[in-house]
C-alpha cells in the first residue's frame, strides 16, 4: 500500500496552487461569475501553455502522457482556487470521452486541439428530466443521406454556451432496453439548428439549454458505434464524476483554511473565538470531513486511473463529498458570522459552488441508490 | 498511490486469516455479541473459554499478541500497515487479541522503563500471561483526567496508595492495575503524577463490579487502602507520568475494530436480504437501501483514515490529525451502525438475546445499548475534537 502523492505530483499541486493564486485572484472569479463567457480566455491560453489541457493525453495527440491520477491533483488544485472555465468539460466530458471511444481519426483531429487549448468541449447529456440515466435520453435521430438530423432539448449542460464542439448523446433507436440506442454525436456548435441559452444559476457556473432543431451531423461525427452509444456516457460520467469530487475536495480544503484562520484572529470576549470549544468542534468536523472526502476521492480516483472496477467507489467519493462540501461550507459560514454573509466576503462562493457540485453527475440520494444496488440490495 | 496490499502484506493477511480459521472455536464469532467500538459487551467478560485462552496463546507464539513491538522484546516486528490488517481480520473475526499491558503497557517500559523493569515484565506481557486494566479515571477526574486524586506516599522502599479508581474495564479478570497516581499534590496537576504498577492481589485492594447498560459486568470501581507497592514498580520517572500518558496514547492508534464495523454491517445487510416485509425484501424498500448505503459510505471513509494513519506511521509521519479523526469516526459510526440496525429490524431489533425471535442473536439490541460506551470511553467524542482543533489545526487554547 501507497497512499503518498509521487514527487512530481506533489510539485504538480503546487506549482497549480501557485499559479492560480497569483494569475486568478478573487477579482478575477467574480468577474467571470458575473460574464456570460464564465472564463478568461487569456488565463485558458496560459494554462495551456503550462499543458494543463494536455496533461492526461498521450504524446501522439499533442499531451504529456499523464496519468488520471495526476489530473485529479490538478483539479483538486483548480477547485482549491475556485478556478471559473470549461477545464473539465473540455478535457474530462469532452477530450476523454475522445479519448476512450473516438476513431484514430476522431483522435487526431480533436484532442490536439484540446491540448493546445484552441477548442473547447462539453458534452450534451441530460434533459429537461434532468436524470442520468439512458431512459431519460428522449433527443431524437433520424438517419439522412450521409448523416444524421437531431431534435430535442438538452438542459443543465455546462459550459456550453462556449464550446466549440458538443458531444450530443441522443437515441438512434428506440426498443425495450433504453440502454440500447444511444449514439453520442460530436457537433460543431456553431452548426445551423444549435441554439445556446446561457441559464442564471445559484453558483454562477455556466450551465445552458441547447435546443437541438433539425441540426445536420455527418456519420463520422459519430463517436463508437451507432446504439451503442451508452457504455461511453456511463465511462465520461465516471471520470467527470470522480473530477468534480477532486474540485470539491480543493474547495472545501480552501474553505476550512479561511475559517480556521479566522477563528484564530477574531476577538470576542477579549479572546480569539477559536479558543471557544463550540467553534473548535466546529473545525474539527470540518477537517474530518474535508479528509476523508480527499481520502476517498484519491481511493476512486486511483481505481479509475487503473482501470479497476469503479463503481462503488466512486459512488461513495461523490455521495460523500457531495454532502461534505456542503456542512464544511456551512460551518465555515457559521464562524464568519455576519461578515460572511456579505457579497464582499469569499465565503459564499465555496457555499454556492458546494450546492452546484453536490447537484452534478448525481447527489447524495442518488449515489446512495448505486451504493444499494453495489451492495446487492 | 497504489491502495492494493503490496505482495508481502497480502501473504500476511493470507496468514492472519489462515490462522483465525484454523484456531478460533468455529461458532464464536456467530455467537460472540462483541459491538464494534463498544466497550460492553466484550465476550471475554461473559465467558472463561479455555478455547479462546488457547487462542491467545497461539497468537503469543506468533509474536502477534505483541504485534506492535519489535522482535528483540518478544513483538512481530511488522510494519503499521501490518498491524492494521491484522487488527482489522482479528476485529472481522471477533476474535480476542492484546489488551492494556500489550498496547501500553509493553510499549510504554519499552520507552521509558528501566532496563530491570523490562526484563521483569516484557516477556509475560507477550506470552500472555501478565495482563493489566486501565487505572486512569476517577469519579472527580475523568475528561479532566490530569485532576486525579489518588495520592502515594512514600514509605520507605515502598509507595502508600489510597483513593479510588472507577470505570475501571476488565479490573477483575486482569493481574495490575497500569495507574496513575499523585504524589507531589504542590505541583502544577499534571506535573506531580507518576505512572506504576500495581498487583490486583495487594492487601488493601478492593475490586466492586459496575454493572453496565448492556446488563454485563466489563468494568468495575476500585478502592484502594494502605495498599503498599514497590518503588521499583514505578514506570520511569516520578512525576512525569503525564508525559509517559500522553506519549502512550500513540501507540494505539491502530487498534481499530475495522473489520468488526465490516462484519456487522455484512449480518445486517444479510438480514435486510433476507427478511421479507409486505411480501418484499426489506432490502427492496428505499428508506432501507438508503441506510444501509449511508453506512456503507460511512464505513468506507473511516476505512480510509485507517490505512491513511497506518501508512503515515510507516512514513514517520506524525498522524496528528488523522488518528483523532480516526477515533471519532469510528466510535460515531458504532452509534451510526446500532441505529440503522435497529431501524431496519424495526420490532425485532428491541428483542434481547436468547428469544427464538430475536435477529442476530440479538446483537444489533445490545448495540444499541453498547455504542453509548464508543463516544464516551478512551476519550470523549468532545475531547478528540478538542485534540484535533488544538493539536491538529493550531487553535489557541481555550
Amino acid at each position: 500500500m501507497e497512499l503518498g502523492l509521487t514527487e512530481e505530483q506533489e510539485m504538480l499541486k503546487t506549482s497549480a496552487r501557485d499559479f492560480l493564486e497569483k494569475e486568478c485572484p478573487k477579482q478575477l472569479v467574480r468577474q467571470l461569475d458575473e460574464s456570460d463567457k464564465g472564463y478568461s480566455p487569456e488565463l485558458w491560453r496560459k494554462m495551456a501553455e503550462l499543458g494543463w489541457m494536455g496533461l492526461v493525453f498521450p504524446e501522439k495527440y499533442g499531451g504529456s502522457g499523464g496519468s488520471f491520477l495526476d489530473l485529479i491533483v490538478l483539479l483538486e488544485a483548480m477547485g482549491y482556487n475556485i478556478l471559473p472555465g470549461p477545464f473539465l468539460s473540455t478535457v474530462v466530458l469532452g477530450g476523454l470521452t475522445i479519448l476512450a471511444a473516438g476513431s484514430e481519426e476522431q483522435k487526431k483531429e480533436f484532442l490536439p486541439k484540446v491540448a493546445n487549448g484552441e477548442t473547447i468541449l462539453t458534452i450534451a447529456l441530460t434533459e429537461p428530466s434532468a436524470d442520468y440515466n439512458a431512459a431519460s435520453i428522449k433527443t431524437k435521430t433520424t438517419a439522412r443521406n450521409d448523416g444524421y438530423v437531431i431534435n430535442g432539448t438538452k438542459l443543465f449542460v455546462p459550459d456550453a454556451n462556449v464550446a466549440d464542439y458538443i458531444l450530443c448523446v441522443a437515441r438512434t433507436k428506440e426498443g425495450k432496453n433504453p440502454e440500447d440506442g444511444v449514439a453520442v454525436f460530436l457537433v460543431d456548435a456553431k452548426s445551423p439548428g444549435v441554439k445556446c441559452t446561457l441559464l442564471k444559476t445559484l453558483a454562477r457556473d455556466k450551465q445552458c439549454e441547447i435546443i437541438f432543431d433539425n441540426v445536420t451531423v455527418p456519420k463520422k461525427n459519430i463517436l463508437g458505434k451507432p446504439d451503442q452509444g451508452w457504455p461511453i456516457v456511463e465511462g465520461a460520467i465516471q471520470k467527470a464524476t470522480v473530477a468534480k469530487c477532486a474540485e470539491m475536495v480543493g474547495g472545501a480544503q480552501a474553505a476550512l483554511e479561511m475559517a480556521v484562520r479566522y477563528a484564530k484572529e477574531r476577538v470576542q470576549f477579549g479572546r480569539p473565538i477559536g479558543s471557544f470549544q463550540a467553534i473548535q468542534h466546529y473545525c474539527a468536523n470540518m477537517v474530518t470531513d474535508v479528509d476523508g472526502s480527499r481520502f476517498i476521492t484519491y481511493k476512486a480516483a486511483w481505481e479509475v486511473s487503473e482501470g479497476l472496477p469503479a463503481t462503488m467507489d466512486v459512488a461513495i467519493a461523490k455521495a460523500w463529498i457531495s454532502e461534505a462540501y456542503g456542512r464544511v461550507t456551512l460551518l465555515a459560514h457559521q464562524i464568519f458570522g455576519a461578515i460572511g454573509f456579505t457579497m464582499d466576503h469569499d465565503i459564499h462562493l465555496y457555499y454556492r459552488r458546494a450546492k452546484a457540485g453536490e447537484i452534478m453527475f448525481g447527489d447524495g440520494d442518488f449515489q446512495r441508490a448505486i451504493v444499494a444496488s453495489e451492495l446487492g440490495l | 498511490m497504489d491502495f492494493r496490499f503490496s505482495e508481502k502484506e497480502e501473504a500476511f493477511r493470507r496468514e492472519v486469516e489462515d490462522f483465525i480459521k484454523k484456531e478460533l472455536p468455529a461458532d464464536w464469532t456467530e455467537k460472540n455479541i462483541y459491538w464494534p467500538g463498544g466497550y460492553g459487551t466484550l465476550a471475554e467478560f461473559e465467558v472463561v473459554n479455555p478455547q479462546i485462552e488457547r487462542f491467545r496463546r497461539g497468537l503469543a507464539e506468533k509474536g502477534w499478541l505483541t504485534i506492535s513491538w519489535p522482535k528483540e522484546y518478544g513483538g512481530a516486528g511488522r510494519t503499521n500497515i501490518e498491524q492494521a490488517i491484522f487488527h482489522e481480520r482479528i476485529s472481522y473475526y471477533r476474535a480476542p487479541a492484546g489488551e492494556v499491558a500489550t498496547e501500553i503497557g509493553g510499549p510504554t517500559i519499552m520507552l521509558f522503563g528501566s532496563e530491570e523493569m523490562r526484563r521483569e515484565w516484557l516477556p509475560r506481557i507477550a506470552k500472555g500471561e501478565t495482563r493489566f486494566w486501565l487505572a486512569y479515571s476517577e469519579p472527580n477526574a475523568g475528561s479532566d483526567l490530569a485532576s486525579l486524586q489518588t495520592r502515594a506516599v512514600d514509605d520507605g522502599d515502598d509507595l502508600i496508595i489510597n483513593g479510588q479508581k472507577t470505570w475501571s474495564t476488565a479490573a477483575h479478570v486482569s493481574h495490575y492495575a497500569w495507574m496513575v497516581v499523585r504524589t507531589d499534590p504542590t505541583a502544577p496537576p499534571h506535573k506531580g503524577i507518576t505512572l506504576l504498577i500495581v498487583d490486583n492481589n495487594s492487601p488493601g485492594v478492593t475490586i466492586r463490579p459496575l454493572i453496565n447498560i448492556c446488563g454485563f459486568h466489563s468494568f468495575n470501581e476500585v478502592f484502594f487502602d494502605n495498599v503498599r507497592v514497590p518503588k521499583k514498580n514505578i514506570v520511569g520517572e516520578r512525576n512525569k507520568g503525564w508525559y509517559y500518558l500522553m506519549v502512550a496514547l500513540d501507540f494505539e492508534r491502530l487498534v481499530i475494530p475495522m473489520g468488526g464495523f465490516r462484519r456487522t454491517f455484512e449480518e445486517i445487510t444479510q438480514y435486510a436480504k433476507e427478511t421479507k416485509h409486505n411480501g418484499q425484501p426489506l432490502s427492496h424498500e428505499p428508506l432501507i437501501r438508503n441506510k444501509l448505503a449511508e453506512i456503507a459510505i460511512q464505513i468506507e471513509v473511516a476505512y480510509m483514515f485507517f490505512w491513511q494513519t497506518a501508512w503515515m506511521l510507516d512514513k514517520g509521519l506524525v498522524p496528528n490529525i488523522e488518528a483523532s479523526v480516526l477515533k471519532l469516526v469510528t466510535t460515531e459510526l458504532s452509534q451510526k451502525l446500532a441505529n440503522a440496525g435497529m431501524q431496519v429490524m424495526g420490532h425485532y431489533g428491541q428483542l434481547e438475546r436468547n428469544s427464538k425471535w430475536s435477529p442476530l442473536r440479538g446483537r444489533v439490541s445490545a448495540g444499541y445499548l453498547d455504542c453509548i460506551s464508543a463516544l464516551v470511553g478512551a476519550g470523549t467524542s468532545e475531547i478528540q475534537r478538542n485534540i484535533i482543533a488544538m493539536r491538529g489545526l493550531g487553535l489557541p487554547r481555550g
